[in-house]
Parts: structure tokens; sequence; C-alpha cells
């Protein structure tokens, strides 16, 4: 069984509440970091921890948190990014709503290294449950002396506040979020300054994935240099992943990184195989913004050596054979699943979520929906998968914040990775539209038994 | 005084106040080097940044940090370090990127020139005659919307907005009530009008004169004429509200026009008044200066100012210069 660092009690009745909690070890690492570590060497155990963010972006989260400025007499705030809204990815969910202490817990700690004295968790609009399962978790927390004026009598104080977000997927984006969070309406914001230098009402801020705030308590709890011997290499400690599509078992599941991707599909610890016997197509391994990987790439790299569960063996070799871990949305597709249909599947949600404040998302992400529907509705022309490569291109890397990489590169794959597929739409019309996708051969003919004979 | 840095953009160096964007540091050198800036607006806080046009490539960092930037950068939201070096119009990547923009920018932004009452005096117009394709790859219907009168003497016309959020910033900073905004988002973004509130304060004319389209015209003027016909002159009033100095746009003796005064790159120098702007429409109003320097390469200056460039074969040959001595002079700036 692999080490289980935040989904370890998650089976526990009851531990979504303080008691139970603490019952677990919770509050452990408020009571250490408050009553016998300074600040900077909170961040210091984070740092040495290796831990990266969980968001998407995996910036090292310690050296993050060093960039902070600190201004005498200027207000510090830590913004959690609780609006988890691209498709593919639950996670985030899944914990606050089973374990809201975990990231309370993680809030108030992390707050404390960062001088921040109010702290904020931005929770997508439409998480109403699991906005009402944090306030109540603030409320119990606050009760024990967790929250509020002179903590544990450390001298520190934190007020934690829950904000309904505007249920924009933009607004995830951390400067959007930030400008949300002020009451206005959730654009990016230009980069530089960054949120460390001028963030939330211009003060130094810190915006943190969910599940890299749940990472500290853990880190601050065994230290730093215990955290970094889980994982491999650069990619240290667990991750949690939600699995969906057409696999066995789907769900949030911990790994720990560098785990091999075939054994994450195929063992029965995790996603057990592709549902209905069937074979593996391909897999969005990280969200639906991270490019799509054809079934033979998503197990090996391109030497033939296993692919990994980690931020660089998932890169490895660029866009060209490789994707990213990103926020660990895991989506398996099987031998049935229609590429083109997923990809305008996935245009569509890119173009009804483009934020609209510069040219080429706001034009781009609309007209790459539009090919894509038509050529998944059968009046398609060879000429436009072309077009379609070339209109990703003129909006990759030429927008204000990620959405229109996110919105370009998923297309942009699927085009490099499954043209054939493509090309048959435009060809055979009536039979892709009767889901005779005329495909070769893209699936990897791999059964969980020859795994578990390899294994 | 802070020390300067050095900034070289194409191969041109320049020394800049720390702090100075690229785009206003291209503009200290001039010509051609400088980014086109559909949404920025040196007068406008927080504006740029949005269309994308005036993107460039920084080649090296500083000389602290010469790594290059990864991605192409907005020109008029980067500030540029000592030892910066950029590309421009010697980036082929620049130029096919900011071809790629000029492409989206025109998805719904009909080329209906033609018609339009920016014609001339169009931004857009002049990216596309220099970055656009011949034809448009965009086989889609384009999103229509009917006219709206935001006042009585301001039109818009969404159809050919694009959205720089010029005249959002405008409402915003210069004028006392603020009543129009985006609505909607994505593609689906418009500018508009809460509940299609008249915008009607003293400075709100001015949102015209930011507009670089043609979405935002001044009703008064709006298709009396073609911009190139009217002749414009510098002028001034003693106006109690602002500070009256503006441009007259004559047609023979009638004044069709009144807007504030535009600098090389198209913005207004200062703020005018919506009574300057809509009600001052007689010669006696106005104390007049001289004829409105316009650029060669303006449409605005054709049969107007433009100086004749003598042949290079005149040049080169002082007898015909000599010959031709009168008809040059007939040509001479003022």
């Amino acid at each position: 069984m692999a080490r289980k660092l935040l989904l370890e009690h998650i089976n526990v009745p009851g531990i979504n509440t303080l008691d139970v909690y603490r019952q677990k070890g919770g509050y452990r690492a408020v009571e250490k970091a408050l009553k016998t570590l300074t600040p900077d060497e909170v961040v210091e155990e984070v740092k040495k921890s290796g831990l990266r963010g969980r968001g998407g972006a995996g910036f090292p989260t310690g050296m993050k948190w060093s960039f902070l400025a600190k201004p005498e007499g200027v207000a510090r705030y830590l913004v959690c990014n609780a609006d988890e809204s691209e498709p593919g990815t639950f996670k985030d969910r899944y914990l606050m709503t089973h374990i809201p202490h975990a990231l309370i817990e993680g809030m108030i700690v992390s707050s404390y290294a960062l001088g921040a004295k109010t702290s904020y968790i931005y929770v997508r609009g439409e998480m109403m449950p699991q906005i009402r399962i944090l306030e109540r978790a603030i409320a119990e927390a606050k009760a024990a002396g967790f929250l509020g004026k002179n903590i544990l009598g450390s001298g520190y104080d934190l007020e934690l506040y829950v904000q309904p977000g505007g249920g924009a997927y933009i607004c995830g984006e951390e400067t959007a979020l930030l400008e949300s969070l002020e009451g206005k309406r959730g654009n990016p914001r230009i980069k530089p300054p960054f949120p460390a230098i001028a963030g939330l009402y211009g003060c130094p801020t810190v915006v943190n994935n969910v599940e890299s705030i749940a990472a500290v308590v853990p880190i601050i709890n065994d230290g730093g240099d215990e955290y970094m011997k889980i994982g491999i290499g650069r990619s240290t400690g667990t991750k949690l992943i939600s699995a969906s599509g057409n696999l066995v078992r789907p769900g949030v599941y911990e790994i720990e990184l560098g785990l091999p991707v075939e054994e994450f599909i195929y063992s029965d610890e995790y996603c057990g195989g592709i549902a209905n016997g069937k074979r593996l197509k391909a897999t969005v391994a990280g969200g639906s913004s991270v490019p799509v990987l054809p079934a033979n790439l998503t197990l090996k790299l391109a030497n033939g050596e296993p692919r990994l569960m980690s931020y660089e063996s998932l890169s490895e070799g660029g866009f060209a054979t490789g994707t990213m871990l990103g926020s660990g949305g895991f989506i398996a597709f099987d031998e049935d699943q229609c590429i083109v249909r997923n990809t305008w599947n996935f245009s569509r949600f890119y173009h009804h979520e483009s934020c609209g404040q510069c040219s080429p998302c706001r034009e781009g992400t609309g007209w790459m929906e539009k090919v894509l529907h038509r050529l998944e509705h059968g009046h398609g022309k060879m000429s436009d998968i072309d077009l379609l490569v070339d209109v990703s291109k003129k909006i990759e890397g030429n927008t204000i914040c990620p959405l229109g990489d996110a919105a370009a590169w998923p297309v942009a794959s699927a085009i490099r990775h499954f043209r054939d597929e493509f090309e048959w739409h435009v060809k055979e019309p009536v039979k892709s539209l009767q889901g005779n996708y005329g495909i070769a051969d893209y699936a990897v003919p791999i059964a969980k038994a020859e795994v578990k004979q390899e294994n | 005084m802070s020390e300067k840095v050095k900034v070289t953009i194409d191969g041109i160096t320049v020394e800049v106040e720390p702090g100075t964007t690229i785009l206003n540091a291209a503009r200290q050198i001039g010509g051609d080097i400088v980014p086109p800036a559909m949404c920025y607006y040196s007068k406008l806080e927080g504006s740029g940044g949005k269309c994308r046009t005036c993107i460039v490539k920084v080649s090296k960092g500083s000389e602290k940090d010469p790594r290059p930037m990864p991605k192409l950068v907005a020109s008029c939201r980067t500030t540029v370090m000592d030892g910066m070096e950029v590309q421009n119009i010697t980036s082929p990547e620049v130029i096919e990127a900011r071809s790629g923009v000029v492409e989206m920018l025109l998805i719904n932004h009909p080329l209906d020139c033609p018609v339009c009452d920016q014609a001339g005096e169009c931004d857009l117009q002049n990216l596309g005659y220099e970055h656009g394709l011949q034809k448009t790859r965009y086989e889609f219907e384009r999103r229509t919307f009917e006219r709206i009168d935001i006042g009585d003497k301001i039109q818009l016309h969404m159809n050919r907005c694009i959205l720089c959020y010029r005249c959002v910033f405008t409402a915003d900073q210069i004028t006392n009530k603020r009543v129009h905004g985006i609505l909607n988002r994505g593609d689906h973004s418009e500018i508009s009008t809460y509940i299609q509130t008249a915008v009607d304060n003293d400075f709100s004319g001015n949102v015209i004169d930011v507009c670089p389209v043609g979405a935002l015209t001044d009703k008064t003027f709006r298709f009396k004429n073609r911009v190139w016909f009217t002749k414009p002159v510098d002028a001034h009033r003693d106006c109690p509200t602002c500070s009256g100095k503006v441009t007259l746009w004559y047609k023979g003796e009638n004044v069709l026009r009144v807007t504030a005064r535009k600098d090389i790159y198209g913005e207004v120098e200062e703020f005018i008044c919506n009574t300057c702007r809509f009600d001052k429409k007689m010669t006696a109003d106005w104390t007049i200066e001289h004829p409105t320097a316009i650029s060669d390469t303006s449409v605005i200056s054709a049969n107007h100012y433009e100086t004749m460039i003598p042949l290079p074969v005149i040049q080169e040959d002082l007898r015909l210069q000599e010959a031709n001595k009168v008809e040059l002079e007939k040509t001479a700036k003022f």
C-alpha cells in the first residue's frame, strides 16, 4: 500500500468534525508551528520538502512564499484557491468535503509562516455544500481557539473567511481570483506586478491551491526532510489524482509521485483497468487544459521506458511526446471514444469560459469551437484541420493569462496524435457520426492480467 | 534624478527613465519600430495589455539576467530593464503573431470601411492593411447588434467594437459618473450602458476620441462627410470647463466636427468638454491657430498638406530642382 498523507483517515467516521480530526492527530502542526517554530522556520521546512504547487503550474511552494514582499505596516494575505472547476479535476472538492480541517489547519500554519492576519478561502460559487462544510469547520476551529485572537496563547491572531466565487472558471486564475475577491469582474491582471508584490487590495499576497495548503500539515508534522523522501526526484510527496473516464474504478486517489502510469491505470489498488474490458485509447493526464496523449505514450516514454506519475516524467519529451501533471485530473478514454468529439467538448468549455479581455483568446476560442463543431457534425473540410492547428498556434503564448494556452493545447495535441481520426471525420462524416471513427489502431491492447504478470 | 536605463529596440539604442515601458521607449525613438497599440492609451491609467497588437520579443532580458523572455510580451505593459534587447519588426515571430491578432480582431469587426464613419482615422484599418490577410479564413456568422444611442450626441455600434476598454477607462477616469462598462464574457462581451442609460456628463464625448475604431461615433458629424475631404485646423477658446484646445474640421467655411487634438500616435493631448465638442461649431466661437499637422502617411493629408518628396532623379539634379522649384514650394509644409 502506498503511503497516504492527506487521505490517511478519509474513511474514519466523523473525520469532518474537529473532535475526530484531533483524535487522529489533527492540529498538531498548528501547535508545533506556533509554539516551537518561527515563521521563517516554517517557510524553511516547506522549502526543504520540495513541495510543488498542486494547482497545476507546479511551482515550488516554499520558493513562492519566500518571494512575498514584507514592507513595514502593510498587511499580507494568504488566499486559498478553491475555485476548482477544470473538467476532470475534483480532488480539492473531495478533500474539502471529507476532511475540511486538513485545509483549515494548513491555512493556519501557512498564514503564520507568511505573517498574514487575515486569510481567505475562495471557493467556487457552485460548491455550496463545501462552503457550508468549511464555514462549520471554521466555527469549530475558532471555538477551540485555533482561530481568532492570540491562537493557543502564541500571540498570533488570524481571521479566516470563506468567500464564494462567481462561478467562472477564469476566477481560478490567481489574479482573476484576486479581482473577484475584491468584488470586481473576474478578469486576470496583467503581470507584473505579481501577487507576491501587489496582490489582494494591492498588498503582498500568496495564492495557493487547496491541496498545496493541506500538504503543509504533514510537512510540519514530520519535517520537510521526511516529506522529501517521498516521491521521485523533484516531484516530492504525494499527489491527489482525480481519475475519471472509462475506468473500472474512477475516483480520487492519493499516490506517491513516481508511481508508474500503467500501475495507476491497471492495478486494483487504483483504477482497476479500463471499464468493460476495453482497450485504452488516450488519456488526459492533468485536467482538460493539458495535451492529450495516445495510449502508447501514456504508458511509455518515447524511448520505451515506463512513464511515471511525476511532473518530470509526464512532461518528458515536451509536447511532442509528453504532457503535464497539471492539477492531476486524469481522464482515460477507451477505444470507443471519439477524439474529435472530446476535443470539441473541451473547446466548447474554453470558449464558454474565456473572459474576453484579450483578443486572441476571446475570438480564437470561439473560432476553434465552431470549426470543431463542424468537423464533429459531419460538415468539416480537410483544410479545417490545418486551420485549427494554425489558430491554436496564434492563441498559444499570446494571451494575458494561461487560459488561452489551456484552450490551444488540447486541440493542437489531439491533431498531432490523432490526425487520421480528424481526417476520417471529413472523409466519412456519416460513418463518424455513427460511431465508426475509422482509426487503424490507436488503442493499446494491454490487459489487466498482463500487467499483473509483469509485476 | 534616477539613473537612466539603456534599451535596444530593433538595433536602435535609447536611454530612458526607469519604469518606462517598451512601447514608450520605442516611441522615444519613433518611426516604424514603434509597436501598434489598439487598447493602450497613455492618458488612461491601467489601459493596455488587452488587444495584444503591441506584442514584441524580448531577446535579452537585461544586463544582469540576459535570458530572453519565454513568450512574446505586451510592450505597452512591460517595463524596460537596463541592457534589454527587444525585437519588433525585425522578428518574423512577432510579425506572424501580430498578423494572427489582426485576424482575430477582424473576426467580429466588419471590413466595411467604405461605409464606416471612422474610415481614414481608423487604427485597425491601418493595421489590417499592414498585417491582414487578403481573405478571411473565418466562415461563420458574425455577431451583430442594433445601434444604440447613448445620449443624444453619441452612437454606439457594437458591430465594430473590438473591446479595447478605452472608453470604459475614459468613463471611469475622466467623467464623474460611470454608467457604462463590459457585459457578458468571452466573445459575447459587449460594451454597454446599464439598461441603456444615456452617457450625458460633461466629458462623455471623449469616448468618441479614444475609440480606435468606428464603434463610438459623434452623432453631430456622423456620415456628414468623409474625413479626407475635411480640413483640420487647430483652434482654442476660453472654456471654463476644459482647456478649450481643439481641432476644428472644416468643409469649406463650415465646421463639421470638433475633436480634441491628437498626437502622432492618435492619442488626445487634452480631453475636452462636451460644450466645446458638440455646441461650438461656428468659426466665431474660436480663435484659429494654424492648420493641424497631419502625418504624410495619413489619408487625411491627401490633397492637403503632403510635402512632395522630390523623386531621386530630381534630388540629384540641381537643374531639375530649379525647374521644379515653384511646384515644390507649392507643396511645402506650413
